[in-house]
């Protein structure tokens, strides 16, 4: 039997995949497949509509596939139980809305849930386990305020620390730093990638920031109406010809001296009056 | 507010059984003769009415009253949850006009007279309300996604719609059969046999502490379903299980009292603001503060105008109609109703 997280077997994979979307025309993903190994920093990139936040929601398990298999530790995913599911997977969703006035505190105890009894009420070690993932997300002096007092980037903070708090082995992100400013963005990939190194804690992130994508992302996966058109280290999937086709725009493609990474410099999209 | 503990849970819990414990006391002690429910306590008194009106008269109300605001504040709660609505509760979303509909239709048809022992009116108010909460899914939701404003606009229809059919049914059918139908249609409390009363509290009880149990999983939906499901929710079955369960006690209520107004939707924004959004706390809290608002609506509604009774579901109308105005206009800007 191979134990999951064994270099080589992918911790989170998805193979010949066919979705569609309720009410669309065509498939999205006729066939598509793809696998994460373990301790692997991927970012998804594609343009809007290529599908990067299905793909994070099959991945994630919540949404299934019409065919294909997802597979998470070498076993069918709608084969694991959903608290176990959860004590594997972490997700933070675009959509940040929560209802009634629950505090911050509370919203990273959410991610507790799945390592409590059925009626179990929080242990000690999970109000620590909260409160260390809302410091690591800067907002220990937030703890009682409630997310609608907060910022976009603030509110998109605590989401990210409840998924901390749940103390995944894999994290899957939806844009993750879409609302931050720079500091809180260059925070979040810093965070992520410590976990990354040092505790082996897989990461998937959608982005459209090509850049910050190509800085943190140990490989890129490029998607482009449904297919996988690109997928390795950053330098090989970000080239001109590559952004010409997938995005439409025309750029510059250079490397970044300091820390040796692709980076894009758009200049103008190819057909300035709108789309091909 | 600081996070749900075990201390916290139960000292609320207890705090409110007290106060609901008190109010039971009080009001059965308040009515058109002076007997207050001492008397009861009193061994020598060789007289019988003080009991006779606080056991076989009050009581049996104030806990018809009681039960009823348990059920409509747990089941409102509950549907705010599930339904990801602040607006929703039973009665706007005519899940009490159908259950309403239901019991009316067992007793103009005479099914209730063919079985005087079985529980009929409660089967086909339980249906009725269950058929509307079927209907409301159907047709709220487009792409797998439950959309809350239409929601709370095809409840707010099929309401009218129930309602207006029961008029209906009134006007042709033999008035005799259905004597009482407007007031019941309004709301209002019956005094019941205690045999009534127990069956009614085995299914309360069994409801309310199903919907309790399920309180972190309703806090997990209130993140959003995705958020609820990949933090290991079952999300349909929870929210089948819960709607259900939410269904069958405000049918069991409605078909006694009728489609009481305003219950279910303002206890659970007045227990959220004193107990927390916590729904393992917010559950059973919003069932013992129903049953403490109810219990004092209705002696208000006995005895106010005495010996003229008021509808119980005009006072709890006219009580929650301004609290509601003044929750939206605080909490308006807030998000909290987005």
């Amino acid at each position: 039997m191979s134990e999951p997280g064994e270099a080589g077997v992918p911790i989170l994979s998805v193979h010949g995949i066919r979705f569609r979307h309720h009410g669309a025309a065509a498939p999205l993903f006729e066939n598509l497949s793809l696998a994460v190994a373990p301790g692997e920093f991927v970012g998804v990139i594609g343009p809007n509509g290529s599908g990067k936040t299905t793909l994070l929601r099959l991945l994630a398990g919540v949404s299934q596939p019409s065919g294909g298999e997802v597979r998470l530790a070498g076993r069918d995913i709608r084969a694991i139980p959903p608290a176990e599911r959860a004590r594997l997977i972490a997700v933070v969703f675009q959509e940040a809305r929560v209802l009634f006035n629950f505090s911050v505190l509370e919203i990273a105890l959410m991610g507790r849930a799945p390592r409590l009894g059925r009626w179990g009420m929080e242990r000690p070690e999970d109000f620590a386990a909260a409160r260390a993932a809302l410091a690591e997300m800067d907002l220990a002096g937030r703890e009682d305020r409630h997310l609608h007092e907060l910022s976009s980037g603030e509110r998109q903070r605590a989401l990210i620390a409840r998924a901390l708090a749940q103390e995944p082995r894999i994290v899957l992100m939806d844009e993750p730093t879409a609302f931050l400013d720079l500091k809180h963005r260059l925070q979040i990939h810093a965070i992520l990638t410590r976990l990354n190194r040092e505790r082996g804690l897989t990461v998937v992130a959608t982005s459209h920031d090509l850049n910050l994508a190509a800085r943190y992302g140990s490989r890129l996966v490029l998607l482009h109406e449904g297919r996988a058109v690109a997928d390795g280290p950053p330098a090989s999937v970000l080239t001109a010809e590559r952004l010409r086709e997938v995005y439409e725009t025309e750029a510059r493609v250079e490397r970044d001296p300091a820390t040796g990474a692709p980076y894009v410099i758009p200049i103008a999209p190819l057909y300035p009056g709108g789309g091909r | 507010m600081a996070p749900l503990t075990s201390r916290r849970l139960w000292v609320a819990l207890g705090l409110l059984s007290a106060g609901f414990a008190a109010s039971v006391a009080i009001c059965a002690s308040i009515g058109s003769s002076h007997h207050t429910i001492l008397e009861l306590f009193r061994q020598s008194t060789g007289d019988d009415t003080a009991a006779a009106t606080i056991l076989r008269i009050r009581l049996p109300r104030i806990l018809m009253a009681a039960f009823a605001g348990a059920a409509l504040g747990a089941s409102g709660t509950v549907f705010q949850a599930v339904l990801r609505n602040p607006l929703a509760d039973p009665y706007i979303l005519g899940v009490s006009g159908g259950a309403a509909l239901g019991a009316f239709l067992a007793t103009a048809a005479g099914l209730q007279a063919l079985a005087p022992a079985l529980p009929v009116r409660e089967a086909a108010a339980f249906l009725g309300a269950a058929a509307t909460v079927g209907s409301l899914f159907l047709l709220s939701s487009a792409g797998g996604r439950l959309l809350s404003y239409p929601m709370l606009l095809i409840g707010v229809i099929m309401n009218t719609v129930y309602l207006s059919v029961i008029l209906l049914i009134e006007t042709v059918v033999d008035f005799t059969r259905l004597h009482g139908v407007r007031l019941w249609m309004i709301g209002s409390i019956p005094i019941e046999e205690y045999g009534v009363i127990a069956g009614m509290s085995v299914v309360l009880v069994l409801g309310i502490a199903g919907l309790s149990l399920a309180g972190r999983d309703l806090n997990l939906l209130s993140a959003g379903e995705d958020a609820a499901r990949s933090l290991g929710v079952t999300v349909e079955r929870t929210r089948l299980v819960t709607v259900l369960l939410a269904s069958l006690i405000t049918a069991a209520v409605v078909s006694v009292a009728g489609p009481i107004g305003f219950v279910g939707l303002i206890v659970p924004h007045a227990a959220r603001l004193v107990f927390g959004p916590d729904h393992r706390l917010l559950v059973p809290a919003s069932a013992l503060t129903g049953a403490i608002f109810l219990v004092i609506a209705d002696t208000a509604a006995r005895t106010v105008m005495a010996p003229t009774e008021i509808p119980v579901g005009v006072i709890t109308a006219l009580c929650g109609g301004p609290f509601f105005l003044w929750l939206y206009r605080r909490q308006g800007g807030s998000g909290y109703f987005e």
